[in-house]
């Protein structure tokens, strides 16, 4: 259920975002971190991830609106605007790898989503 | 070179377009007697179904001269000019006649009250006569006068035929077969009176020469054709005895320097009255006269009827030395093959009931049998014909098999549209539209039906799965028929096939996942991100004071409003968070969803009809009105759109509707398929002068059987046209897959369990808990949203789109 990137927990700041079981599986939710728009993601298997929330070909804040699921064994979402889709994981387009979005780690503290985005 | 060509039927355009097509450097001038350019006359019956004229027209090829609705009346083959009834005189090098043929009239005491059934006006005089009769009565029972009896038949007449001979379709079947296929006109409610000829006809009455009295008011003549051979005997041209301009296998007359094509031609002594056979004579006369060698060999006479939903044809010889016939009378079977005596050259067929052997066969006449006459006959379709490579196709336009399988493997066609316009294979007749499908598929072109990576399924099969084996969410049925966790497509598909079985909220559960992201927020998505928001103002009507509570709404959350084309108001500019607030305001004025986010029923539009309109014959608006209330909420494969008008002016647009209803003097008329968008369709016309009651009905099966069958956005544009308005009647007005009262039942529950999902959501604290811009800050609107002001009202700030 928890899930950790980048450099050691430890280190870094986590900012709670909402109760876990708040999230509905396999679909984002958008937070506010630091002035930073983030889009969470809770997968169907209760992995976590967090994403940029722009839709960079768009320009809009609305990654979290969009339909998450797999592509192979990707998990992805699709920009809600003109369906893009995007790996939860790298944040790498794959409908064109030059576009990405920015990811960011999460994890589970007590039941609550945490989010790191320094 | 200067050619003149006199005629403008099909035959005339395909020389013309062929002449064009090829480079010819001469001009050309066409002069038709008919009011418009050469149109397809094979398909002439679709124009009393809804086809409008322009649709049928073939556009003229450029730097080509037309004069139209003047007719020749002199040849001078001296002085090299023709002159016309108007008096214009124009000079020719080479002159092609393509003047065609006029239906016969037989000449019988009042025969000049009846009609013929050969050009646009004539139908139009049909129409404009059937309003006011009851019977009617074709003369005539081949191919045509069957044609037309299902013509009369669609324009609510009840039909009969009176043929001559002993059977119907003499000339295409024989007696064993005709038999069967007067059982199934009969069965279409037709009578048929054969064996016996015309005595006269009086005013509302038409009396055979077996003392027969049937009344009728209108009385139509389809008793063979004669070619219009008038000009070239005035011209002292060499015409046959029973009529014909006689020409040489180059398609030329006794004067060299004038062709004669088409069915006014009498070619290696034959007149042929079908429409292969004159393109083929009029693409000869084009390489002669672009100076090749091209020769018209003959041409075959197969024949398919077109309607009546009776599957009626024949090809090759209708004689042999040795038949074998296959028949079953309970389901209306007769298939007869005609082979050499030693059985293994197929000489020609006759089908009624089942025509799999036309397509299958035909291209395979004057050629060895791939199999015992027998097998071909009862294996029906299991027998794989292998075709080679030089076996005709289309006949209508002269394709092989090769240049079918060239289209394939050379110029990379994958499906049957696309080798129809490569090759023009089935443009015409459409006869060998499936044989085109099988060749595609002996080439290995796998149509993939697959929805998406995550299931082999096409939407219609997916949702007979959840039906009949009552799955009611994505997690069942994508762990029992598919894999992974589904996607943008498949999800939203699901979504769909879920709301229309099950009716439940579309944001309960699981469901709440799968919804793009306009039904996760019951409101449309617009570039900036905000949402725009329309109730529903059912069939365009709304009270002062609703207008007045709309008004406020926009003005106290500062949105902006525009008209839409539906007849409603959109609200534009809502931030995820204020959505609630402002459905809220809405519902306790009375509003409800308008749906206008969802593949769903979105309006149903009125002219102001008979209340108040000096033209209406029919409550527009109340029709309208009833119509959006039974089907709002509806949940279907792509967005549906509905009109009403009135009265024949057609002030609601309903032909540019998903289902368009127009008022007649004693009932409506539905029209169904149409759309405007990005491949604008008329609508066609699929019953006529229905009860209220039998229009509800009919919509609802037509719905209830699109979203049952249509692929995933398939509009009913594109899904009538696959299916064929034919089958669609078939289905949704005879039953013939004794569906209906299933699609009745399921229209049934959609109405009983109808809820406003608006109101459902703002009564579920769990569901508005979604209703915010940021989950750790639901107070904060999103900062990223900022408008501008134009033309006093607000805009979005363009935001700048730069990558990564
Ligand atoms: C209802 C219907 C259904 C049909 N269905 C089929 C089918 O399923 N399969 C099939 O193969 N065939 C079918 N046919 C037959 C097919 O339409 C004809 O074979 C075809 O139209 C012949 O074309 P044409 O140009 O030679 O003659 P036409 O179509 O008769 O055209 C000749 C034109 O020349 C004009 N004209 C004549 N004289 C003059 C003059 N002196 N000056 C100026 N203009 C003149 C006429 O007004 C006419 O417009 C059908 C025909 C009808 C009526």
């Amino acid at each position: 259920m928890t899930a950790v990137q980048g450099i050691a927990a430890g280190t870094r700041t986590w900012i709670p975002i909402c109760p876990y079981t708040d999230l509905i599986p396999e679909r984002g939710a958008a937070a506010l971190v630091r002035g930073r728009q983030v889009a969470v993601f809770r997968t169907h298997d209760d992995r976590l991830f967090a994403v940029g929330n722009r839709d960079p070909f768009s320009g809009a804040h609305v990654m979290s609106r969009g339909i998450a699921g797999t592509r192979g064994e990707e998990p992805v979402v699709a920009a809600p605007m003109h369906k893009q889709t995007f790996s939860l994981i790298t944040g790498v387009c794959l409908d064109d790898p030059t576009t990405a979005l920015p990811t960011y780690p999460t994890r589970v503290t007590n039941g609550t989503v945490e989010v790191s985005v320094e | 070179m200067n050619v003149v060509v006199v005629g403008y039927g099909p035959t005339a355009h395909r020389l013309v377009e062929t002449l064009a097509a090829k480079g010819f450097t001469g001009s050309i001038t066409v002069i038709g007697e008919e009011p418009r350019p050469a149109y397809d006359r094979v398909a002439l019956t679709s124009y009393l179904s809804g086809t409008g004229a322009e649709a049928l027209t073939y556009p003229v090829p450029g730097g080509i001269a037309t004069r139209l609705a003047d007719r020749v009346t002199a040849v001078d083959r001296e002085g090299r000019t023709v002159t016309t009834r108007s008096g214009h005189v124009q000079p020719y090098d080479v002159l092609v006649l393509a003047t065609g043929s006029a239906p016969f009239v037989p000449p019988v005491p009042g025969a000049e009250g009846a009609f013929v059934y050969r050009t646009i006006e004539d139908l139009d005089a049909i129409r404009d006569a059937s309003r006011e009769a009851e019977a009617g009565v074709v003369v005539g029972g081949g191919l045509l006068g069957l044609e037309a009896a299902d013509a009369l038949r669609g324009l609510g007449l009840a039909t009969h035929v009176v043929e001559m001979a002993g059977r119907l379709m003499p000339r295409q079947v024989d007696e064993g077969g005709g038999a069967v296929l007067r059982k199934h006109v009969e069965g279409l409610g037709i009578t048929v009176h054969t064996g016996v000829g015309l005595d006269r006809l009086e005013d509302g009455r038409v009396l055979l020469a077996d003392g027969t009295a049937i009344e009728a008011g209108v009385v139509v003549f389809s008793a063979g054709v004669r070619p219009r051979d008038e000009l070239a005997r005035q011209a002292g041209l060499e015409v046959g005895a029973r009529g014909g301009v006689a020409v040489d296998e180059g398609m030329r007359t006794s004067d060299p320097s004038i062709y004669a094509v088409g069915e006014c031609a009498l070619a290696g002594g034959v007149v042929y009255g079908l429409v292969a056979p004159c393109n083929a004579m009029a693409e000869v006369a084009a390489d002669r006269i672009l100076g090749g060698r091209a020769v018209f060999a003959g041409a075959d006479q197969s024949a398919k009827l077109k309607l009546l939903g009776v599957d009626v044809a024949s090809f090759g010889e209708l004689s042999g030395a040795l038949d074998v016939t296959y028949m079953d009378p309970v389901s209306g079977v007769y298939k007869k093959l005609f082979v050499s005596d030693d059985a293994r050259t197929l000489l020609g067929g006759i089908c009624v009931g089942d025509a799999t052997p036309y397509a299958t066969l035909r291209p395979l006449v004057g050629r060895e049998l791939p199999a015992a006459p027998g097998d071909l006959l009862f294996a029906g379709t299991s027998v794989t014909v292998e075709l080679p490579d030089d076996a005709p196709v289309c006949t209508c336009n002269n394709v092989t098999r090769g240049q079918v399988r060239a289209a394939v493997a050379e110029h990379g066609c994958t499906d049957v549209a696309a080798v129809k316009k490569c090759t023009r294979a089935g443009t015409t007749c459409g006869s060998c539209v499936p044989a085109l499908a099988s060749i595609l598929a002996s080439e290995g072109v796998v149509q993939s039906k697959a929805l998406c990576e995550h299931f082999d399924h096409s939407r219609p099969e997916l949702f007979d799965i959840a039906r009949v084996r009552g799955i009611s969410t994505f997690s069942r049925l994508i762990a029992e028929h598919g894999r992974g966790r589904g996607c943008d497509i498949c999800k939203p598909v699901v979504a769909s096939i879920l709301a229309s079985l099950n009716n439940g909220h579309v944001l309960e559960g699981e469901r709440a996942a799968l919804q793009d992201t306009n039904d996760h927020f019951l409101a449309n998505i617009q570039k900036n991100g905000t949402y725009s928001v329309v109730p529903r103002i059912p069939g365009g009507e709304i009270t002062p004071e609703k207008l007045i509570v709309i008004g406020e709404v926009a003005r106290d959350f500062g949105l902006y409003t525009k008209i839409t084309g539906g007849q409603r108001i959109d609200l534009f500019g809502a931030r995820v968070e204020q959505l609630p607030d402002i459905w809220k305001r809405l519902v306790e004025a009375g509003f409800e969803s308008g749906h206008a986010y969802g593949k769903a029923l979105r309006t149903v539009k009125s002219c102001v009809g008979s209340a108040w309109c000096r033209y209406g014959v029919q409550d527009s608006v109340g029709m309208a009105i009833a119509l959006e209330m039974r089907y709002r909420g509806l949940r279907s494969p792509h967005k549906l759109k509905s009109a009403v008008s009135g009265c024949a002016r057609e002030c609601a647009e309903a032909r540019s509707k998903d289902f368009g209803i127009i008022a007649t003097e004693t009932g409506w008329n539905l029209y169904v398929g149409g759309n405007g968008g990005f491949t604008p369709r008329h609508a066609d016309l699929l019953a006529n002068d229905l009860s209220d009651e039998e229009l509800v009905r009919a919509i609802d099966r037509f719905l209830m059987f699109y979203i049952r069958t249509a692929d995933r956005l398939q509009r009913t544009s594109a899904w009538v046209e696959s299916i064929g308005l034919d089958y669609l009647r078939e289905v949704i007005l005879r039953d013939s897959l004794g569906i209906c009262a299933d699609l009745d039942a399921a229209m049934a529950r959609h109405v009983a369990t109808y809820f406003d999902e608006w109101r459902a959501t703002l009564d579920d604290p769990e569901k508005l808990r979604r209703f915010v811009s940021f989950v750790n800050a639901p107070g904060i609107p999103d900062p990223s949203i900022v408008f501008e002001t134009e033309r006093g009202q607000i805009k979005p700030v363009l935001v700048e789109v730069g990558r990564s």
